[in-house]
């Protein structure tokens, strides 16, 4: 309870009556807020015709799940671009705990020469809009190593990222060093001292990592955008735009398409809220 | 950072690699790799490509020609002043209202903050491009569209929302806004709960009201927050490409065309990779010079 607001203590009903008002306002602007996304999943509920416009029932008129089955039809891919997204996301995940952690680690407690100067060449790699290595990018993974609608491709560049080594190394600065002077005197190698010591005491920072990590991942349309050309390889957040430039009038379905895309991150949301919300601390912390 | 144990590295400080050093190389060197491949190698690409002209059959060097299109390009100046009004609009307020949020969350117990922060920040888990696809047909042009069909209730004539270049622009600093501003508030309400009470208390004693409260204490010290989202904000809003491309197409008459768009047309669907290259250096100028700017700010501000 901060004290910026007043208690009442002589008179609590005042207190009440303002928290009540509060919440109120808070209330109307979540659902001003939630609202598009509510619009969202009660409209993919309708029926897959080619509508004039937008239904601007705000309530689901009809109940049928035949706008996703027009969906699932548009492509015979379309239920493999969830399976991409799924892949994609699950091995930038692991690469990211594992390599982000270890260079974290060291960024933090090991002493090694240029240690000053690659650390400072990662922070400003962060400051460089990705519109700056897009085009490079694109030239070496497609026209030169001949890499598109791979996998590979698709993972490489976000494989490890320096946002997440920073990450780590600020969690791992504020561990004692101490505990890593003992482990050394009992004859462990940083190696060991890294698995038994480091990484399960920062559990929480490297399961937050993982899940921005996968949600970004997830939620990435730019880069699978320029290297999949085959609609087999796309993730769903390309398959959307090609589904939305391909059938302009079909409300519903793009709505039912949407949802597909949206849907397993509420899921995740919903069931590890505690971590989503550390995330976005966690990085605004020493900005 | 203690020395106490610093003589062992010292002694074979010049040329000599200790098992510390080689240590920390194998940690570090998968994410070096990855590091320089995908970002210092394309940084330095771009850097060359900007003076050259592609072509498919090898490249030619055209110097400054890239720049110069640039910057007598009618239509870079227009992105620029696109962006910057889409900037101007949408991050001061943006901020305005996360911070009201934000200290409205702040008298309710952990439990009820953590709700709101829920709904709040639900919005930024979905993807740009299905909250686009949305925003889009909340702006359906016909009347019975849900923003045209809400309107007319208010007696409020049909608009082209995303169609017409009055209100291309407007339309998409209004979705911006109600898009949802989660990762701001829950900052916000990091801040505000990091102000020590005791500062209160002493204000309380003084007989000082809420306004005074909240001008005198809360805004001085969240002012690194507030330094931090703007600059993290302009950074983004520079770099803003998902809406115009998905809902506008830098339409109509480019009314809605950006920097982060201007870019991604002349790359991929001009394939113009000289001159993509060089305005997206000129926008990394831009972002680094606005970041310079906010250490400088923040430097300032650190002893209160």
């Amino acid at each position: 309870m901060s004290g910026l607001y007043s208690q009442h203590l002589n008179r609590p009903w005042l207190r009440t009556v303002r928290n009540g008002l509060i919440s109120l306002v808070l209330i109307a602007l979540a659902v001003a807020t939630l609202f598009p996304i509510y619009y969202m999943i009660v409209s993919s509920f309708g029926a897959p015709v080619e509508a004039g416009g937008a239904s601007y029932s705000l309530f689901p008129t009809t109940l049928t799940l035949d706008s996703y089955k027009f969906f699932f039809d548009f492509s015979p891919y379309s239920a493999r671009w969830l399976l991409n997204s799924l892949v994609v996301g699950l091995v930038t995940v692991l690469g990211n705990v594992v390599f982000a952690g270890l260079a974290g680690y060291a960024f933090a407690k090991i002493r090694f020469k240029g240690k000053r100067f690659l650390f400072y060449a990662l922070l400003c790699a962060m400051m460089i809009p990705y519109q700056v290595t897009q085009v490079p990018l694109y030239m070496l993974m497609v026209n030169q190593l001949h890499l598109s609608n791979t996998y590979a491709a698709l993972v490489a560049p976000t494989f490890v990222t320096a946002y997440n080594v920073f990450l780590c190394k600020q969690f791992m600065s504020s561990l004692p060093t101490e505990i890593i002077e003992c482990a050394k005197i009992e004859g462990c190698n940083q190696l060991q001292i890294y698995l038994k010591i480091i990484m399960p005491l920062s559990k929480t920072v490297l399961a937050v990592m993982a899940i921005l990590t996968f949600m970004n991942s997830w939620n990435n349309f730019f880069w699978p955008f320029l290297v999949t050309s085959k609609d087999y390889m796309q993730t769903i957040q390309v398959g959307l735009k090609n589904f939305k430039f391909a059938n302009t009038t079909y409300f519903a379905p793009m709505m039912a398409g949407a949802t597909i895309s949206a849907l397993p991150m509420f899921i995740l949301f919903f069931s590890l809220q505690k971590y989503f919300l550390e995330g976005v601390t966690i990085g605004a912390v020493k900005g | 950072m203690k020395g106490n144990h610093s003589g062992t590295v010292r002694t074979g400080r010049k040329w000599r690699l200790t098992s510390e050093d080689l240590w920390g190389y194998a940690f570090i060197a998968v994410a070096m790799i990855v590091f320089c491949v995908f970002t210092v190698y394309p940084v330095i690409s771009a850097f060359f490509t900007s003076f050259e002209e592609y072509k498919p059959l090898g490249s030619t060097f055209v110097a400054l020609e890239n720049y110069k299109t640039t910057f007598t390009n009618d239509l870079f100046y227009k992105s620029v002043w696109n962006t910057l009004v889409y900037t101007v609009f949408t991050v001061p307020l943006s901020l305005c209202i996360s911070f009201l949020v934000a200290i409205m969350i702040l008298p309710f117990s952990r439990k009820v903050q953590s709700v709101f922060k829920s709904l709040y920040y639900l919005p930024a888990v979905a993807s740009g491009v299905a909250l686009s696809v949305v925003w889009l047909w909340i702006y359906d042009p016909l009347p019975t569209g849900l923003l045209n069909s809400l309107l007319s209730v208010f007696g409020i004539d049909n608009v082209n929302w995303l169609g017409s270049s009055r209100t291309a622009m407007f339309s998409l600093i209004l979705m911006a806004l109600l898009a949802g501003h989660g990762t701001q508030i829950i900052i916000y309400l990091a801040a505000l709960l990091g102000v020590p009470n005791s500062l209160f208390e002493a204000a309380d004693l003084d007989g000082a009201t809420f306004l005074q409260k909240l001008w005198y204490i809360v805004i001085p010290l969240v002012k690194p927050t507030t330094l931090f989202l703007l600059v993290t904000g302009i950074i983004g809003s520079f770099q803003v490409f998902m809406n115009a491309y998905m809902m506008t197409g830098g339409g109509p008459d480019n009314a809605t065309t950006m920097v982060g768009l201007l870019i991604f047309n002349n790359a991929f669907k001009y394939s113009d990779y000289g001159l993509a290259c060089a305005q997206a250096l000129v926008l990394a100028v831009v972002i680094a010079a606005v970041s310079l700017l906010q250490f400088k700010l923040m430097g300032e501000d650190v002893e209160y």
